[in-house]
């Protein structure tokens, strides 16, 4: 579903991926760690077709990037830490413009799957400024499932949420991943990634430089495993 | 004739190769051709929901508009007192005025409607939506405008009070604020996409725009000057040519420019 090889990104006369090769598989729910400043953001922005590559080929659901950027679009959703909502527009407002942006035809019926399934049905008529953080994150996810994406991108989504809101969010995350979703997810909570990728890889210094399944870490854990990877 | 639609078949065919690898805008594909990828909205249907989100967002706020109008009412009145002139030299001054209150208070709004983008990361989830970049740039500036010509339309009738001008109210002299917006806000809204993106995006706007807008701001004033002095048509038909052409140009060139301009 997610093919790169060889991916260098520079900025300036600073090098961010250094060659950077990696795969997914359909269906596959891959944990993306590593240190501040690896790169992670870089590498899904390149994914998510906000930034080009300076070298390297990226596919996408079966088409290339940069070249084919809007079909990739299409079939992508993405998740950051910032929310990409308009707080003066209603919870259902903010789904009916992105279903719109996507050309959903039959946009009622979706937006209501969607926001049953994010949990904020009762609020759907409220303005998006006054919903808490995790509100605002699940609606984020909301947004980023309107179009029923094949891949999704989730950029550190835990930033800035409580623990309920974390734990929310979990069981959210869970049932997109359920539909059978291809997801890549940064994040530097190590314990919520552990509970839900099916992969970990460790990206340090613009390369991936270790990687595993969750069958392959029954032997040890992940800290021990992220540990031994930044070490290397 | 056989050999003609053939011919034509095969261009729309090669253009449908180039849509889908996206070297070719798809929206200008014939309607009855289908690209095998998901489908995506029309052109129109994108700038629309574009325009549509703002104009909801912004009367919900009138964060924008209050701003502009009051900003504006302040620069007229403040001319009012400090131009304290003979009637014939008002006059003269004027169309200077009314175009200098409309460039401040229109790069307020601009700067404002990128600001609001880009702040919450907006501009990241338009970036995201498959659809021609320059769907982002028509559906700002359709917006841009109607908040521009809210405000001209509240400090019009206020203008003519204190300029004691009623030829304000004349539909030439409309179709000339219309034009004259018009160029302003299509090359402000091209850099205020590209201004939002530094630290600096409040003094680097009007940086960049008046020397740019230079040309659309001295014909709208001429023009606008004319038509309040009681010209004849054909005299104000010079300024009126270069607004019309200065207005085409700059559509055109940030509907070429606009994805270079919002790639990071």
């Amino acid at each position: 579903m997610i093919e790169v090889k060889k991916l260098v990104k520079r900025f300036g006369v600073k090098t961010i991926l250094r060659g950077l090769d990696f795969s997914v598989k359909p269906g596959e729910f891959v944990a993306l760690l590593g240190p501040n400043g690896s790169g992670k953001t870089t590498f899904l922005r390149i994914l998510a077709s906000l930034s080009k590559p300076s070298l390297g080929d990226v596919k996408v659901a079966g088409y290339h990037l940069p070249k084919q950027a809007s079909q990739v679009r299409a079939k992508l959703g993405v998740v950051s830490h910032l929310p990409l909502l308009y707080p003066d527009l209603t919870a259902e407002e903010n789904l009916q413009f992105y279903a719109r942006m996507y050309g959903i035809v039959d946009y009622r019926s979706r937006i209501n799957e969607v926001l049953d399934m994010v949990g904020l049905e009762n609020r759907r008529k409220d303005l998006v400024r006054t919903f808490s953080r995790g509100m605002q994150q699940r609606l984020t996810i909301g947004r980023a499932v309107i179009h029923d994406p094949e891949v999704m991108l989730f950029d550190e989504p835990y930033t800035g949420l409580d623990q309920d809101a974390s734990e929310m969010l979990d069981e959210v995350l869970r049932s997109v991943a359920a539909k059978g979703r291809t997801v890549v997810m940064t994040s530097h909570d190590l314990s919520r990634a552990e509970n839900l990728a099916t992969r970990f890889d460790i990206l340090s210094r613009g390369v991936i430089t270790a990687s595993a399944t969750q069958k392959q870490l029954k032997k040890t854990n992940l800290l021990d495993f992220y540990k031994q990877a930044l070490a290397e | 004739m056989a050999v003609k639609s053939k011919s034509r078949e095969q261009r729309v065919e090669r253009r449908k190769q180039k849509a889908e690898s996206g070297k070719f805008p798809a929206f200008l594909l014939p309607p009855s051709v289908g690209l095998s990828s998901a489908p995506r909205p029309s052109f129109l249907k994108a700038t629309l929901a574009i325009v549509k989100k703002d104009l909801v967002a912004e009367f919900r706020s009138f964060e924008l508009i209050s701003a502009m109008l009051v900003f504006s009412l302040l620069i007229i009145i403040i001319f009012n007192f400090a131009l304290e002139l003979d009637i014939k030299t008002r006059q003269t001054v004027t169309a200077g005025v009314l175009w200098t209150t409309f460039a401040f208070a229109g790069t307020l709004g601009l700067n404002r409607s990128m600001a609001v983008e880009k702040d919450r990361g907006c501009m990241d989830g338009l970036l995201l939506a498959p659809v021609d970049r320059s769907v982002i740039y028509f559906g700002k500036a359709i917006s841009n405008l109607a908040f521009m010509l809210i405000v001209e339309a509240i400090v019009l009738p206020v203008y003519a009070i204190l300029y004691n001008e009623v030829r304000i109210f004349e539909l030439s002299f409309i179709g000339v604020i219309l034009l004259g917006s018009i160029g302003y806000i299509a090359v402000g809204t091209l850099l205020s996409a590209m201004s939002v993106q530094t630290r600096t995006r409040d003094v680097l706007l009007p940086i960049l725009l008046f020397p740019i807008a230079i040309p659309v701001l001295l014909a709208s004033v001429k023009a606008s000057g004319g038509l309040l002095a009681g010209l004849e048509f054909s005299e104000i038909v010079t300024p009126l040519n270069i607004l019309i052409v200065y207005d085409v140009i700059f559509i055109a060139v940030a509907f070429m420019v606009f994805d270079f301009v919002v790639e990071e």
